[in-house]
C-alpha cells in the first residue's frame, strides 16, 4: 500500500480586524497598525461630557488646527504600548547601572561644596519643569482624537515623569537620601530670581486650551531650547567645573531627546504640510512663544554656560523649524 | 542549473517587515505565501537593504537581526554592514 502524503494549507478568512483592513486592505497589520489606527470612537456620541459642554468626547475641534484624517500623523518610531515599555526598560537598565556605580564610588558627594551647589540650584529644579511637561502632555493625550496622536503624548508625559525622577535622584545622592536637597532646589524654584521667567512659563503653558498649541510649545519650542541647552552645553560647562561625573546621570535625557525629535518633526512636518492655514496657524503660535522661551531661559543660560550657548540653540531651532517652512526669530540682532 | 536565488522567513511579525523590504527593493522578486512560512525567489539576485529596513520599522536595525527569522537561503552570501545580497555568480 503506498501513502500519500499531502499538505493541506488553510487560508484564513481575515488578515486582520475590519477597522484595519478598511485602512490597510486586507493583509497582515503589523502590530503598531493594529494597536494604533482608528481605536477611538468618532460618532454616535449621546451626551456632552459633564466637564466641558462646548465639545462632544472625542471632539476634533478641540485644536484650531484642521487635519482631513488626524492618523496621518504617525509615530516613526512605530511605539505601541509592548514597543515602549521594552524599549524604554532598556534605558532604564543603563541608567540604573550609572546611577548605581556614581552611588557606590560616591561620585558626586566628593565633589567641591559650590559645585554641589551649582547642580542643586541650576540642574534639580528642571524637575519642577519635568512635571509640568508631565502635566501638559497627559493633557494633549487626552484630548487628541486619534490614537497615534495620543499614544505618543502619553509615551512622552511618562518619559518626563521619569526624568523628573532621575533629576530627583541626582539631589537624594547628594544628600544622602535624607530629603534636604530636594527642599533646598525647591526653594529656588519658588524664590530664586534665576528660575522665576522659567516657571512663569510652564505655569502659563499649564492653562493652554488649545492641545496643538501646546504640545508645539511644550514639546517642540520649550524642550527645543532647554534640552541642548541644560543636557549639551550646561553639561559641557558643568565638566569644565570638574563635574563630568553628572554626564553619566543625565546621558538618559541626551538620548531621549534625540529620539523624541523624530516624532515631534514628524508631526510637525505633516501638521504644516497639510493646509496653508495650519502653517499661519503655527507661525503666529511660534512668533507668540518663542521669544517668551528664550527669555525666561535667559537666567539659566547667563548664570551657566553664558549667553551664546542659548543664542547658538537658538539658532539650531530657528533651522529645524525653516525645513517646515516656518520662521522663528533665530540668533536675536 | 537553476538561476534562481531565493529566501524563506518564518510569517511572523519581525519577518513581516523584512517582506515588505525585500519587495520594495527587489521589484522583480516573486513572493509565496506558505503555511507559516514566506518565501521570496528571484532571478540571479536578491538584496536587503538596512536602510529600507530601518525605514520600515522606525528604528535602528543590524543586518543580522534578520537572521532569527530566516529559514533557509539558496544562493552566495555578500554580507556587510549596510547590505545582505543573495545570488549565483
Amino acid at each position: 500500500m503506498s501513502i500519500e502524503i499531502k499538505t493541506n494549507s488553510v487560508e484564513p478568512i481575515r488578515q486582520t480586524y475590519g477597522h484595519i483592513a478598511r485602512r490597510f486592505g486586507d493583509k497582515p497589520a503589523s502590530r503598531y497598525q493594529e494597536a494604533s489606527y482608528d481605536l477611538e470612537a468618532k460618532t454616535n456620541f449621546h451626551y456632552r461630557p459633564l466637564w466641558d459642554s462646548k465639545h462632544t468626547l472625542n471632539d476634533p475641534t478641540r485644536t484650531s488646527i484642521r487635519m482631513e484624517d488626524w492618523y496621518a500623523v504617525t509615530d516613526p518610531r512605530q511605539f505601541y504600548y509592548g514597543a515602549y515599555v521594552g524599549n524604554r526598560a532598556k534605558m532604564q537598565e543603563a541608567a540604573e547601572t550609572s546611577f548605581g556605580f556614581c552611588e557606590k564610588r560616591n561620585l558626586l558627594t566628593r565633589l567641591p561644596e559650590a559645585t554641589q551647589k551649582q547642580i542643586l540650584r541650576l540642574l534639580v529644579p528642571l524637575r519642577h519643569v519635568e512635571l509640568g511637561a508631565n502635566m501638559n502632555n497627559s493633557k494633549i493625550a487626552g484630548d487628541v482624537n486619534a490614537t497615534t496622536v495620543s499614544q505618543m503624548h502619553i509615551y512622552t508625559a511618562m518619559d518626563r515623569l521619569g526624568i523628573g525622577q532621575y533629576l530627583s535622584r541626582i539631589a537624594l545622592m547628594l544628600d544622602g537620601s535624607t530629603g534636604a536637597a530636594l527642599d533646598e532646589s525647591k526653594c529656588y524654584w519658588m524664590d530664586d530670581e534665576l528660575w522665576q521667567p522659567m516657571r512663569k512659563l510652564v505655569e502659563d503653558t499649564l492653562v493652554v486650551d488649545d492641545w496643538f498649541e501646546l504640545t508645539l510649545v511644550q514639546n517642540v519650542l520649550v524642550d527645543g531650547l532647554l534640552f541642548p541647552l541644560v543636557y549639551e552645553r550646561m553639561d559641557q560647562w558643568l565638566g569644565e567645573q570638574d563635574a563630568e561625573d553628572v554626564s553619566m546621570l543625565t546621558e538618559f535625557m541626551r538620548d531621549w531627546y534625540k529620539e523624541s525629535l523624530r516624532w515631534t518633526n514628524a508631526m510637525i512636518k505633516v501638521v504644516a504640510a497639510e493646509s496653508d492655514a495650519n502653517r499661519e496657524q503655527l507661525q503666529a503660535w511660534i512668533d507668540q512663544w518663542e521669544p517668551q522661551v528664550y527669555s525666561a531661559l535667559k537666567p539659566l543660560a547667563e548664570a551657566s554656560t553664558g549667553i551664546e550657548a542659548l543664542d547658538e540653540t537658538r539658532a539650531q531651532l530657528s533651522t529645524r523649524l525653516k525645513k517646515f517652512q516656518l520662521q522663528s526669530q533665530g540668533v536675536s540682532a | 542549473m537553476s538561476q534562481l536565488v531565493f529566501i524563506a522567513f518564518q510569517d511572523n511579525d519581525n519577518a513581516r517587515y523584512l517582506v515588505e523590504a525585500i519587495a520594495e527593493d527587489n521589484p522583480e522578486a516573486e513572493v509565496q505565501h506558505q503555511p507559516a512560512m514566506i518565501r521570496i525567489q528571484a532571478e540571479k539576485r536578491l538584496v536587503i537593504n538596512r536602510e529600507t529596513m530601518e525605514e520600515k520599522l522606525g528604528r535602528e536595525w543590524d543586518v543580522q537581526e534578520m537572521l532569527i527569522d530566516v529559514i533557509s537561503i539558496g544562493g552566495n552570501v555578500d554580507e556587510d554592514d549596510d547590505h545582505f545580497i543573495l545570488q549565483w555568480t
